[in-house]
């Protein structure tokens, strides 16, 4: 998350850059060339404030186990950064607050019972193979999380699809399992009612079932201009449109729109995993490619595929694509001229 | 050709690391993804390698002077083919169980590029001990990368070496993904990694030195 911004940390340290043959300390940046208050740990920071409206929700359906598993996922992914930082010999960064995001937003894709050392494991994953391997901070080709959340997938495929009841549903003392809004769309044709999904009073994912707390958090990011708007929203607005011509060819098959944004992962994903500044494109056209392309895919997974939720890799495989639309969307500078083809 | 001058030792050690199939010549690396979930089936493919790849590099360098250079890839094919099915049957009809493991890519050795590429790199050019020597070390380091890899898996995949369980179920939850073509994929990964890091450190301390 660091394209517009120059770290103050390296703005500090440019004097130190040694010096060139004939003595002169030249500085070299790469454009934008303009300074400004932002910087890294300040925009991670407060993306982190953001997110405190849906722990809070996660931590009241929940209970302590959700906290612990923000703790042991935070932890876990900022130990790892530390490691590879001090291996590798670079300064060392885990205050920026970058890995603190990675390891709220996989402990938000987890279920509540997810045990701790499948936690601690997706954790790794998701910083060392998922962000350092790739040279660390803004050259991750996909957002780490999200990558750390599907090899726990592939890893332990029972443990990451086993739900339970949030507290204030459970009639039993014990916690008992129970299904997913989207699974039980697929597999049993239920619907839930949207206003327990808009609240987040179902079974869930830490961070996918209380909508209305992302979205709190989300509209804040958008109000402290974070977030480009034009990634939520071109991600829910293709799920809807996309959804809702399915819904109208056959409203008793597939479900409605409002379901579709309301349930599972899609309000996480959309503000706090398309918008990430690393792994989303930087052009315009890009980035209306990026998120339509992507909301379409997310409802042709849950529609269609083996899967009852797609927006985990609905949002990899369009990570994938990025450098590819960077390159291609690329707008014309000004007063020159399209080069003739050969 | 001009006949290299290396010591037969020299031939055989190169295959074990310098020249290590899958780690620094990345070849062969659809056995070496495909059936290395187990440490044993890893042994099986790598000794089915090396019996071919041997028998190809003796035949290939005994016939060098008496193929001509237009046809000699068809003729390899052939010989290698023949082997192929030697093995093939050979395990089928005394190892079924690891026969069936393995399933199609024994057979799939025919395409080996390991196999081709050393009939065309060495045995079409030196003479026939060199060639056991270099079909020996290159196949031995076959097999060992092989059940490097089975060893990795099977652990993880499992919690099992040589189907014996290390651990029981409570204390550990087998990674399904190292059983997966995606593990397969990661822990190919690492050990490329692995094996560059170790030679870079010792070309630098050879520079140092």
């Amino acid at each position: 998350m660091e394209d517009k911004t120059i770290d103050k940390a390296e703005l500090k340290s440019a004097p130190e850059t040694p010096a060139g043959p004939g003595g002169e300390r030249l500085f070299v940046t790469s454009s934008p060339h303009f300074l400004n208050k932002e910087s890294v740990p300040k925009i991670m920071h407060t993306v982190v404030l953001a997110l405190f409206p849906a722990m809070a929700a996660s931590v009241y359906f929940f209970g302590l186990r959700a906290l612990l598993l923000y703790v042991i996922c935070i932890g876990a992914c900022l130990a790892t950064e530390y490691a590879f930082q001090k291996y590798r010999k670079k300064p060392i960064k885990i205050y920026d607050g970058s890995a603190i995001i990675t390891g709220i937003l996989l402990a938000m894709t987890l279920p509540p019972g997810f045990p701790v050392f499948g936690a601690i494991l997706g954790s790794v994953f998701a910083i060392g193979v998922g962000k350092q391997l790739f040279g660390g901070l803004g050259f991750n080709i996909f957002n780490p999380a999200l990558l750390g959340r599907a090899f726990l997938m592939a890893t332990y495929p029972v443990l990451t699809t086993t739900w339970v009841e949030p507290r204030t549903v459970q009639k039993a003392v014990d916690a008992v399992s129970a299904a997913t809004p989207l699974a039980l769309m697929k597999f049993e044709g239920k619907l839930t009612p949207v206003l327990d999904l808009f609240t987040g009073n179902v079974a869930g994912s830490l961070g996918e079932t209380s909508a209305i707390a992302i979205l709190i958090g989300g509209l804040f990011l958008r109000y402290k201009g974070y977030v480009n708007w034009k990634l939520p929203l071109g991600y829910l607005g293709s799920m809807a449109v996309f959804s809702g011509i399915f819904w109208l060819i056959d409203p008793s098959k597939y479900p409605d729109p409002l379901f579709h944004l309301f349930a599972g992962g899609a309000m996480l994903g959309a503000w706090f995993m398309v918008t990430d500044m690393v792994t989303s494109p930087t052009t315009d056209l890009g980035q209306w490619i990026f998120a339509i392309t992507g909301g379409i895919m997310a409802v042709v997974i849950r529609l269609f595929g083996g899967l009852p939720e797609g927006v985990m890799y609905s949002i990899l495989f369009m990570n994938a694509f990025v450098p590819l639309l960077n390159k291609h969307t690329r707008p014309r500078v000004f007063g020159a001229v399209k080069a003739k083809a050969e | 050709m001009a006949e290299n001058n290396h010591t037969l030792w020299y031939e055989f050690k190169k295959g074990l690391w310098q020249d290590i199939p899958p780690f620094r010549l990345v070849l062969g690396t659809c056995p070496t993804l495909a059936v290395t979930n187990s440490v044993i089936n890893g042994f099986a493919m790598g000794m089915a390698t090396l019996f071919v790849l041997l028998g190809s590099n003796i035949i290939i360098s005994a016939i060098r002077k008496y193929v001509a250079p237009q046809v000699r890839i068809a003729a390899y094919v052939v010989i290698i083919a023949l082997l192929v099915t030697v093995a093939d049957m050979f395990l089928a009809a005394f190892f079924p169980p690891v026969s069936k493991a393995l399933g199609p890519y024994v057979p799939l050795i025919v395409v080996n590029c390991i196999i081709l590429g050393r009939a065309e790199a060495y045995a079409q050019k030196n003479p026939v001990l060199p060639s056991i020597m270099d079909a020996l070390g290159i196949g031995i380091g076959f097999t060992l990368s092989l059940m490097t890899m089975g060893l990795i898996r099977e652990i993880l995949g499992f919690g099992s070496i040589f189907n014996i369980k290390l651990l029981p179920p409570s204390l550990f939850e087998p990674w399904i993904v190292m059983i997966l073509p995606a593990g397969a994929f990661l822990v190919f990964g690492a050990l490329i990694a692995l094996v560059n890091y170790l030679s870079s450190r010792k070309a630098a301390e050879a520079d140092k030195a």
